[in-house]
């Protein structure tokens, strides 16, 4: 794997560059191949209403380094728009709030580049403007907006395939709500170190086997260093062999039976030493819970697996082309690559360096398997092996977001929420803000409208919520910011946004699936898809 | 303030002027919007500790929701690495003090309001500095540094005087991960009272490091803590210094290529030693925000605040988003604001070292530099040097057989970190 290639080289001894220095905090989340990513990202703000949710989410993406970033706005800077944004001063009163927004961001960091429409006072005709624009990467537009312009991006967003984020934040509240253009696979997701341990216990390969009883054959009369610093993964694999042979050549994969070999595991742990104990011992112990199972597909690999490819885009991709010889590997070997990785465990630094090799070698005939098969299909012969080796190490974990394009039923998930609120309110737990999504919905192009509007207007489609005391406490906290933000809704909001556009620009993390909805009253969000 | 101010200033605070003229749905039946109570707000005093990735978006979060009169401490100076999400910070600011150019751009930038920087640590004021303030934000990367703020705030409330209680909202962030936490002292929960959540990593058993090194991790702790020592290449080790860095990674790297151990870098070399945690702007623009929030609710009443229900807000963001808000329980055996000693399990037959080690990494305790005496026996003194001389024979000694300790017996645990503080600990024997 290229992984291993790169680490077996000599690594050059002088310290990091500029750049690493200056963005080392975040590498360590996202790595050179994730900064690459952002740097040739394309942004496009469209900004309207009180203005300040979207500079402050661009200000998130402008200090890690994003390439470019445009931001379409005609409002000219009020004394109003002082008190809630930042990146504007006095001197900016009367000038286009693009501009003077586009400017103090760019101040942030000389990486990124600051564009700005108009370029003049003048109102703007958005679907033209687009028009006329290079692509974009990403298309962040805040409400309440024009229902022309709203028109104008998604017909944009369509043409070009281009996600896109709306935001409203309004008083103490905000939602934001991602609209990904088809099924968006991530491979790189970052799960937790300690779930992605796969040590194949049950389905050992031979170097394994050979390595394991070699390594075991004298157990009984080994010194008690040589006993002690056994690693663990080869204290199962002997013990397993053990338990099969005394339980009809099955292993133990249900609770008592699993219990039981923890117990036969432990027992055989010398005492006679000023311990008490052996640590590799306890630590085989305690990862038999974890590790002694049969290899089972994840459900989000499932989906992968069955997803049916839709259009152009997919045919060609490279992630469709390796899901498909995943799927192939996975049918011949009932099982899926070999992960590679080896946790720490107590035994001798060569001991455990050899039995790293033969994970890591194993690891590397899987991938290869999956390459070829990749290689031999209609258009693979350009896949990326890098990208085969990043598929292999992480493919129980790859995830599909927006995995269906179908409707989404607004009133069954109307209904569903409030089920749930009357179990929540019987158990104490919190309630949905489904209502807060529609109270600020309703004043997508009328931010001044009126609590009894918001609530007719809500009602006047969904009737069910009528005598909902929800969603009349939504209509009257949002008719009473009056389209209005404040700051720190718009900041938090802002950080959120930009937290989802960093996971959609890189394909790292999991980003969500589609609807955030923020609570600042009672502190909490919410995530559905709607 | 002239007429032409006044209404400047009535334009330019429309939004947050219009939530609190307004009574909305979850506001008390006596929510009072007068004129009078609307300009308290602006008036009132805000302590924020720390001016670092969390400091510099409180500081714009406060001036931008209305208070005027800001205080800022922090001891540290602005270094390359803090420039992806401490925006007050640019290039030239390199070297100068955090404290003094955060305060200078929020000024510059917004008319009317007044922070006073502090370029020292917060150790060195006493009470009555900190009395002053209506309310203190933490913006910290340091557990010490909440701990003993913590444990002032905690020890300043009189209960004769409910100006003395002062509420503390804490916010922190690791990765695309935080969390915010309102303290009401005495009330509700403290810091201490949830300290296990900061449980100390495991320490890798030196024999490890000395003999038998597995990982890349290994090589540099070991380069750390015993190479630096044997061989001093400097007279001590600055983690800031890259030519001290780029030593300990040489090091590390050439135990690396003898054990035949992958993976040895600068950058892991770095954030093994420094323990260095992964920060970026949107993870502080969040719980930034989440801490202003709840003080700008406590601060005007606008709308129900976390502290006496919820108490605790945990944010994710790594896979999709979640949050959890929850009411944290406060802990009688709390060594800050409780009143009974917590268990202690120990083994009867450590020394006295051993038994001093052990807090280190204790999650409930996490003293660098105890001292240690029962009811009637001083048993171990780290300060005064005679002192200390006197009880240092007494390390070596068993706690059973040797020192006479027993079962359930009380003992009392000190460390300079936090000179107010006596951490009361029950044993328990396994
Ligand atoms: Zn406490």
């Amino acid at each position: 794997m290229t992984e291993i290639v790169t680490s077996q080289t000599p690594p050059i001894l002088h310290g990091p560059s500029e750049k690493e220095k200056k963005y080392d905090r975040q590498l360590r989340l996202w790595a050179a191949s994730g900064q690459a990513a952002l740097e040739s990202a394309n942004i496009l703000l469209v900004n309207s209403g009180a203005g300040t949710v979207g500079v402050e989410t661009l200000k998130n993406l402008v200090l890690p380094g994003i390439g470019k970033f445009t931001i379409v706005d005609d409002a000219i800077v009020s004394e109003t728009d002082l008190g809630v944004n930042f990146f504007l001063d006095e001197s900016c009163l009367g000038k286009l709030r693009s501009q003077c927004c586009a400017e103090l961001l760019q101040e942030l960091n000389p990486d990124a580049q600051g564009d700005w429409y108009p370029k003049e006072k003048a109102s703007v005709n958005l679907g033209q403007i687009l028009d006329s624009m290079p692509m974009y990467t990403l298309i962040m537009y805040t409400l309440p907006i024009r229902p022309e312009d709203l028109a104008a991006i998604k017909t944009y967003g369509r043409k070009h395939q281009t996600p896109l984020i709306s935001i409203h934040s309004a008083g103490f509240y905000s939602y934001f709500q991602i609209n990904l253009p088809g099924a968006f696979p991530i491979v790189d997701t970052h799960p937790e170190v300690e779930k992605t341990v796969d040590l194949r216990l049950l389905h050992p390969w031979p170097e394994l086997v050979k390595f394991s009883q070699e390594m075991t054959k004298d157990i009984d009369s080994a010194s008690d260093h040589d006993h002690g610093h056994l690693p663990y993964v080869v204290i199962l694999l002997h013990y397993l062999e053990k338990w099969k042979e005394g339980n009809g050549g099955e292993y133990p994969t249900e609770y008592k039976a699993k219990m039981a070999f923890r117990k036969m595991v432990s027992e055989m742990a010398r005492t006679n030493n000023p311990e008490g104990g052996e640590e590799n011992f306890q630590e085989a112990v305690s990862a038999v819970n974890r590790n002694v199972k049969k290899p089972q597909l994840e459900q989000s690999l499932e989906e992968v697996f069955d997803h049916k490819l839709s259009n152009e885009v997919e045919m060609s991709s490279s992630f469709w082309m390796i899901a498909r010889a995943m799927k192939k590997f996975y049918q011949k070997n009932g099982c899926l690559p070999l992960p590679g990785g080896l946790p720490d465990m107590k035994a001798q630094s060569s001991v455990y360096v050899k039995l790293q090799s033969i994970y890591k070698a194993k690891a590397r005939k899987d991938a290869l398997e999956v390459l070829e098969t990749v290689r031999s299909s209609p258009g693979g012969k350009d896949v990326d092996p890098a990208e085969v080796d990043m598929f292999c190490k992480n493919a129980s974990f790859v995830k599909l977001v927006n995995a269906t394009a179908e409707g989404r039923d607004f009133k069954q998930i109307l209904q569903q929420e409030k089920q749930n609120d009357e179990l929540a309110e019987a158990i104490g737990t919190p309630l949905s803000l489904l209502p807060i999504y529609l109270a600020l919905s309703a004043t997508s192009h009328k931010p001044l409208a009126s609590a009894d509007e918001i609530k007719a207007d809500i009602v006047g489609i969904w009737p069910d919520v009528a005598d909902d005391m929800r969603v009349m406490q939504s209509s009257e906290e949002v008719a009473r910011a009056g389209g209005g933000e404040l700051h720190n809704i718009s900041a938090l909001t802002g950080g959120m946004v930009a937290q989802e556009a960093i996971k959609i620009i890189t394909k790292q993390y999991i980003p969500i699936d589609n609807t955030c909805i923020f609570d600042g009253i009672s502190s909490r969000c919410q995530v559905l898809r709607l | 303030m002239t007429v032409n101010e006044k209404s400047n200033s009535t334009a330019r605070w429309q939004y947050l002027d219009r939530i609190r003229k307004t009574k909305g749905p979850f506001n008390d039946d006596d929510y009072d919007t007068s004129e009078e109570v609307l300009s308290m707000h602006g008036t009132q005093k805000i302590l924020v500790i720390g001016a670092g990735g969390l400091g510099c978006e409180i500081l714009k979060d406060l001036a931008m929701s209305g208070f005027r009169d800001i205080h800022v401490i922090d001891m540290d100076t602005i270094d390359v690495s803090n420039l992806n999400r401490q925006f007050l910070f640019r290039k030239a600011d390199v070297g100068k003090y955090k404290a003094e150019v955060a305060a200078k751009f929020v000024e510059r930038r917004v008319k009317g309001v007044q922070i006073t920087a502090h370029n020292c640590k917060i150790q060195d004021f006493e009470e009555d500095f900190y009395m002053q303030f209506q309310f203190v934000i933490c913006g910290l990367d340091s557990i010490e540094a909440r701990r003993w703020i913590n444990a002032t705030l905690v020890n300043m409330v009189d209960d004769e005087n409910p100006d003395s209680l002062k509420p503390l909202i804490d916010g922190g962030t690791e990765g695309f991960k935080g969390q915010t936490r309102v303290i009401f002292p005495t009330i509700t929960p403290c810091i201490e009272c949830q300290l296990d959540l900061y449980a100390p990593r495991a320490a890798v058993p030196l024999c490890t490091l000395a003999t038998i090194p597995r990982q890349p991790e290994h090589c540099i702790e070991w380069a750390h803590i015993m190479a630096w020592e044997q061989e001093k290449p400097f007279p001590t080790l600055d983690k800031d210094d890259p030519e001290h860095i780029s030593w300990l990674y040489k090091k590390a790297l050439a135990r690396a290529e003898e054990f035949k151990i992958p993976g040895v870098t600068y950058a892991l070399t770095q954030g093994v030693v420094k323990n260095i945690i992964p920060a970026i702007a949107s993870t502080n623009a969040i719980i930034a925000a989440s801490c202003c929030n709840e003080a700008l609710k406590i601060a005007t009443s606008a709308a129900p605040y976390m502290g006496m229900n919820e108490t605790y807000m945990q944010y994710q963001g790594d896979e999709s988003i979640y949050t959890n808000t929850f009411k944290y329980a406060k802990k009688e055996d709390c060594a800050v604001c409780g009143n009974l000693p917590k268990p202690l399990q120990v083994d009867p037959k450590w020394t006295l070292q051993e038994l001093l080690d052990s807090f280190a990494t204790n999650a409930s305790a996490q003293l660098k530099k105890p001292s240690i005496r029962t009811e009637d026996k001083t048993l171990y003194m780290q300060f005064p040097p005679a002192l200390e001389e006197q009880t240092r024979p007494n390390l070596e000694k068993k706690l059973k057989e040797d020192l006479g300790l027993e079962e359930k017996q009380e003992i009392a645990v000190t460390d300079p970190a936090f000179p107010a503080l006596s951490f009361r600990f029950f044993l328990k024997f396994s």
